[in-house]
């Protein structure tokens, strides 16, 4: 019988290391020594397991979410849509997604953000929802503007929205940053170059999906989100013991 | 050219920012959005066994306290079984074993409460001492840190734990036990984590 086993080794060469000297927060918070390597024990393939009671339906429309009845936030009405993917290409269902980011101006609703951008009264920049059981997931949102940000005296954070990922496994957690596509700040930015690999970076830049778009309404952009894989295990390994 | 293999490669992991609260922990931010926010509650109100607290501090390089950092939990209920369906076994109804917190903006404290995990099987036959998962991330960390908080009052099992045997140096296997104290009759343990420097944590590569 196979059985999905244990998790492909995550690319430390793919993945930003912890030290990145042009990231000036990452000086003081990159572990020196080197990661202990271990291999996948229940511990890690298991992870905790969210369904539908856990959100609401309106947890995605950020358009909404926390909007006065009959207004909307400022800015550029797009959604972003895409699918949760294992490295072998498999859909992952059920898995919890949630995002945030900065309202249109490029200001978030945070007690420590002082940015000059006004706060926007019927934005809240959060959202969440439950991927269905083709792995597809998306939010309903505004366009969030750049930001600048202390590191160098004159960094400009690119548009961005973070995104929050489970899978089914606590080997799959992971916490990005999707970027849009055309926005010259990218290629500028500290934080994306914390990622070694230029076919890294492209892979968090999120095309304008015009297919998709609605016409005369809200455009939008695709991002589809890759999770660890696993091998199939055609011969036991005796993950679980006995 | 052999064959392609045609295997999707993971997603970048990007730094989870100064403002992770508003997406993970929107109260934190100052304001109030969802029905209800997730992970604060780890082992729910049937859980079985010893309810303790778990609190620490997560220490930078300079020997300063991070103020924002957010760490999840996952761990195993009393009798060792992990609320998941690959995981043989039942757990009590509402036990999810998965939390997050956040530290405090003023002192880097953070803390959450649950009840004591028990041994968990691992690989091969061995038995893994009771333990709890923590996944640490935060402005300035580019992929987020996995280590684990193991109980030294387990000592026996920690001393056969597959797990920090594989720690060669035995001066770092004491960064992932947590002191236990009691306080008022309250079972509270001490993980502070650093995450750099001569008692910088054993951080694992899951």
């Amino acid at each position: 019988m196979v059985k999905p086993g244990e998790f492909y080794q995550r690319d430390r060469e793919w993945q930003p290391p912890a030290y990145v000297q042009h990231y000036k927060t990452s000086v003081a918070r990159s572990p020196k020594q080197a990661l202990i390597s271990l291999q996948n024990s229940m511990s890690e393939i298991t992870g905790p397991v969210f369904g539908h009671d856990d959100v609401d339906p309106i947890d995605n429309d950020l358009l909404s979410n926390y909007a006065k009845p009959d207004e909307s936030p400022i800015g550029e009405r797009i959604v972003l849509h895409g699918r949760v993917l294992d490295e072998n290409g498999r859909p992952l269902p059920n898995t919890l997604v949630e995002m945030w980011q900065a309202n249109a101006g490029g200001r978030y609703r945070h007690k420590k953000d002082t940015y000059l951008a006004p706060i926007d009264p019927n934005f809240g920049g959060c959202g969440r929802t439950i991927t269905d059981e083709n792995g597809y997931y998306y939010f309903r949102t505004v366009k969030p503007g750049a930001y600048p940000w202390r590191n160098w005296v004159n960094n400009w954070r690119p548009a961005h929205i973070h995104m929050s990922i489970f899978g089914t496994a606590f080997a799959q957690r992971l916490i990005t940053q999707c970027y849009f596509e055309g926005d010259p700040l990218i290629h500028q930015c500290p934080i994306v170059k914390t990622i070694p690999d230029p076919d890294a970076i492209e892979r968090l830049i999120a095309p304008l999906d015009l297919n998709a778009t609605i016409p005369l309404d809200t455009i939008v952009y695709k991002f589809d989100i890759v999770l660890r894989g696993r091998r199939s295990t055609l011969f036991e390994n005796r993950l679980e013991g006995n | 050219m052999p064959q392609e293999l045609n295997y999707l490669k993971e997603t970048p992991s990007q730094t989870a920012g100064p403002y992770v609260h508003i997406g993970l922990a929107p109260g934190a931010a100052g304001f109030d959005i969802y029905k209800s926010e997730l992970g604060w509650d780890i082992a729910g109100p049937n859980a079985r066994g010893e309810r303790i607290r778990i609190e620490g501090v997560v220490i930078d390089g300079t020997g300063s306290p991070v103020k924002d950092v957010l760490i999840e939990a996952w761990q195993a209920n009393a009798d060792g079984i992990y609320a998941h369906p690959e995981h043989p076994g039942e757990v009590e109804d509402g036990f999810r074993g998965w939390g997050r917190v956040i530290t405090d903006f003023e002192t880097g404290e953070w803390g959450f409460d649950t009840v004591k995990p028990g041994p968990v099987a691992g690989r091969s036959g061995t038995k893994m001492a009771p333990h709890i998962n923590l996944w640490i991330v935060a402005r300035g960390i580019n992929i987020g840190l996995n280590t684990r908080l193991y109980f030294n009052d387990e000592v026996e099992a920690n001393a056969a734990d597959p797990v920090i045997n594989l720690v060669e140096w035995e001066k770092r296997r004491k960064t992932l036990i947590a002191q236990r104290i009691d306080r008022d009759g309250q079972t509270v343990y001490r993980f502070d984590v650093c995450l750099q420097g001569e008692n910088e944590t054993v951080f694992f590569d899951i």
